[in-house]
């Protein structure tokens, strides 16, 4: 079948955009990984670790610590709330409640972070609100409230996408709801909920415009609820900011570290995901 | 009307449940707790959406509408004695609260972003699921998942200490050529911070987000329409031009929404970036800020502002930033709806 010349050169210029489309997306990535490790793994010392920020210290023990210290905060909070909502959302709720709900909850995932960060100041650490003060806890709170959604998803998704062959076995053994939750749903269930969970500490792990104005920050070890905490991504914030080759410096090592600490994460939810996949497809009759 | 039409597309969503035996007291127990956990994010919202409101009143009140079309932003005296009242609210003297160039500000960079990210994301894409040997391509993908997920704490140094410096030196130069057709690309082009650079590293960090749902999109062509095509003999290029790309286009929208949503709120890549100063720019490559840095970095000063109007003001700034962004990410989810049911992340990367 002969073809006009023309449309073999148009295709061949489409493609040829493509082809460049795919190297722009392609080429910044790699040159933000490559780059900040770059400069990132001379200054990686052990001295980073075993130090903390405070004066001529250049180290990030108190910053690694207070961002783990919010991580876990938020796997207490925001994994609690979260899993229940999900779990309501997949196998009690009346479906119009649960389209609402649902939606609500998306909408809160589009709040710009720094919005829920100044609502986490008058609410939270403001005199008028709570009067928490700059603090741990919150940190934790406003954090959450930015995490949330992505848990009651991911656990959402988990509990509904598990077989329904499973569930007719357990109402034909005579099962009650919370056994069959338990026992039967659980399982299955359970890598989804894991993998969500593991990407909303990803994502609590790189943020910093909702704690800028709840957890305050600090050159000391975390020490309690209601302190104040420094952390990674606030360390990289206000070092390069400052002037100085040793001050930029720590700020490449802490971006370093967080974005080995995402990548880690983010590389371990794909494979609980992949894995529980692969199990819930063995498991479909 | 929105629940009623989540409705429809939900009756295929919820067919995993079965009508089950009665409930004991521990299942209701279990439901009655799980219950009120799934109250919380809509309670968050509405936290959020009232004391926002509330806290930027006293605002709405002092500037009128001169908030949205004045072009100057001053806290005012705050070591004054004095103070000045208008329509029953304080406020420092010559405290002035005009927002004109931030909405600018925000409209231009999130704009510029979405029109280089959208083509680049999806042409990109089909390459990689046309052109691309499967392998490569896999593996490719897990490396745009990983993208999304690179904090803008790290975008923004990137564009500071890397990127910034790289286009000043080498692309912006080359720019200046558009200057002689529109007068807003004229030099200086600067040292690298500015409107452009904020946008196109914008634009690097919603590619991410654009095009996985791009992908998502095109794995759900249905795949005898495009056997069919090239059947008929038909080229891969004019396949994807008569077959995937009308099938996938509403979902492109979608995406496109909710990517610019992500820009319009995107605090501190952009603020390390952009050079945050409250101007209009003279060129493209200037200083100047959106809602979402000045926020965050004047918030700070606004504290010592004991009659409390400078917090309003910002408050009255968040609104604003709440109203735009909800109201695009509300019409990509709408989109959304109407063609699959939730393919799409949820707003933010990962």
């Amino acid at each position: 079948m002969s073809r006009p010349r023309q449309s073999h050169v148009r295709a061949g210029i489409f493609w040829a955009l493509c082809g460049i489309a795919l190297v722009l997306i392609v080429a910044p990535a790699l040159d933000i990984i490559v780059s900040i490790l770059a400069h990132a793994l001379p200054v990686l010392k052990p001295s980073l670790i075993t130090e903390s920020t405070s004066g001529t210290q250049l180290g990030l023990q108190n910053a690694i610590l207070g961002t783990l210290a919010l991580s876990l905060g938020v796997l207490v909070v925001a994994g609690t709330i979260g899993v229940l909502a999900g779990l309501y959302l997949a196998e009690f709720a009346p479906r119009r409640v649960a389209s609402v709900a649902r939606f609500f909850s998306e909408v809160l995932a589009g709040v710009p972070s720094i919005v829920v960060g100044y609502v986490g100041y008058l609410v939270l650490v403001n005199k008028g609100g709570l009067g928490l003060h700059y603090s741990l806890l919150a940190g934790v709170i406003a954090l959450s409230a930015l995490i949330l959604p992505y848990i009651v998803k991911t656990t959402e998704l988990a509990f509904s996408s598990v077989p329904r062959t499973l569930r007719e076995g357990a109402i034909a053994l005579g099962m009650s709801k919370g056994r069959t939750i338990r026992k039967v749903l659980l399982p299955p269930a359970l890598p989804g909920i894991v993998s969500g969970l593991v990407l909303a500490l990803a994502i609590s792990t790189g943020e910093t415009a909702p704690l800028l104005f709840t957890a305050g920050s600090s050159d000391k070890n975390p020490s309690g609820l209601l302190q104040p905490v420094g952390y990674l991504t606030n360390v990289t914030y206000t070092d390069i900011q400052l002037p100085g080759a040793s001050t930029q410096a720590v700020a490449y090592a802490a971006a370093g570290v967080t974005v080995l600490l995402v990548l880690l994460l983010i590389f371990l939810g794909r494979r609980v995901t992949l894995r529980s996949r692969r199990m819930i497809a063995r498991m479909d009759v | 009307m929105i629940s009623a039409r989540a409705d429809k597309v939900d009756a295929g969503r919820a067919d995993h449940r079965l009508s089950n035996t009665e409930l004991t007291r521990a299942d209701r127990v279990l439901r009655a707790v799980s219950g009120v956990a799934s109250i919380v994010p809509t309670g968050i919202l509405v936290v959020i959406a009232a004391v926002m409101f509330v806290t930027a009143l006293p605002s709405i009140l002092f500037s009128g509408f001169s908030f949205f079309t004045g072009s100057v932003f001053n806290f005012g005296n705050l070591y004054a004695t004095t103070t000045i009242t208008h329509n029953g609210v304080q406020a420092p003297p010559h405290a002035v609260y005009g927002v004109l160039p931030l909405i600018a500000g925000t409209l231009a960079t999130s704009i510029i972003a979405l029109v280089l990210a959208v083509p680049i994301s999806v042409g990109g894409v089909l390459m990689l699921s046309e052109i691309i040997p499967r392998k490569i391509a896999d593996s490719m993908a897990v490396f745009l998942e990983l993208l999304a997920g690179i904090p803008s704490v790290v975008f923004g140094l990137w564009g500071v200490a890397v990127f910034g410096p790289f286009l000043s030196a080498h692309v912006f130069p080359a720019l200046t050529a558009i200057g002689h057709v529109i007068p807003f690309f004229k030099g200086p082009v600067g040292q690298g911070q500015g409107l452009l650079t904020a946008s196109l590293v914008l634009a690097v960090m919603i590619i991410p987000i654009v095009a996985s749902t791009t992908r998502e999109l095109l794995r759900r062509v249905p795949i005898l329409a495009k056997e069919g095509s090239l059947a008929l003999g038909m080229t891969r290029y004019e396949t994807v031009r008569v077959v995937t790309i009308p099938y996938i286009r509403t979902g492109i929208v979608a995406a496109s929404l909710l990517g610019w949503a992500r820009a319009l709120g995107e605090t501190i890549a952009v603020l390390l970036i952009i050079g945050d100063i409250y101007a209009v720019p003279s060129n493209v490559f200037g200083n100047t800020s959106t809602i979402a840095a000045w926020i965050a970095s004047t918030l700070d000063g606004a504290f010592g502002d004991t009659t409390g109007a400078g917090i309003h003001a910002l408050a009255e700034l968040g609104l604003l930033l709440l109203a735009i962004s909800l109201l695009t990410n509300f019409a990509g989810r709408l989109v959304v709806r109407k063609v699959s049911g939730g393919v799409l992340p949820v707003g933010r990367g990962v």
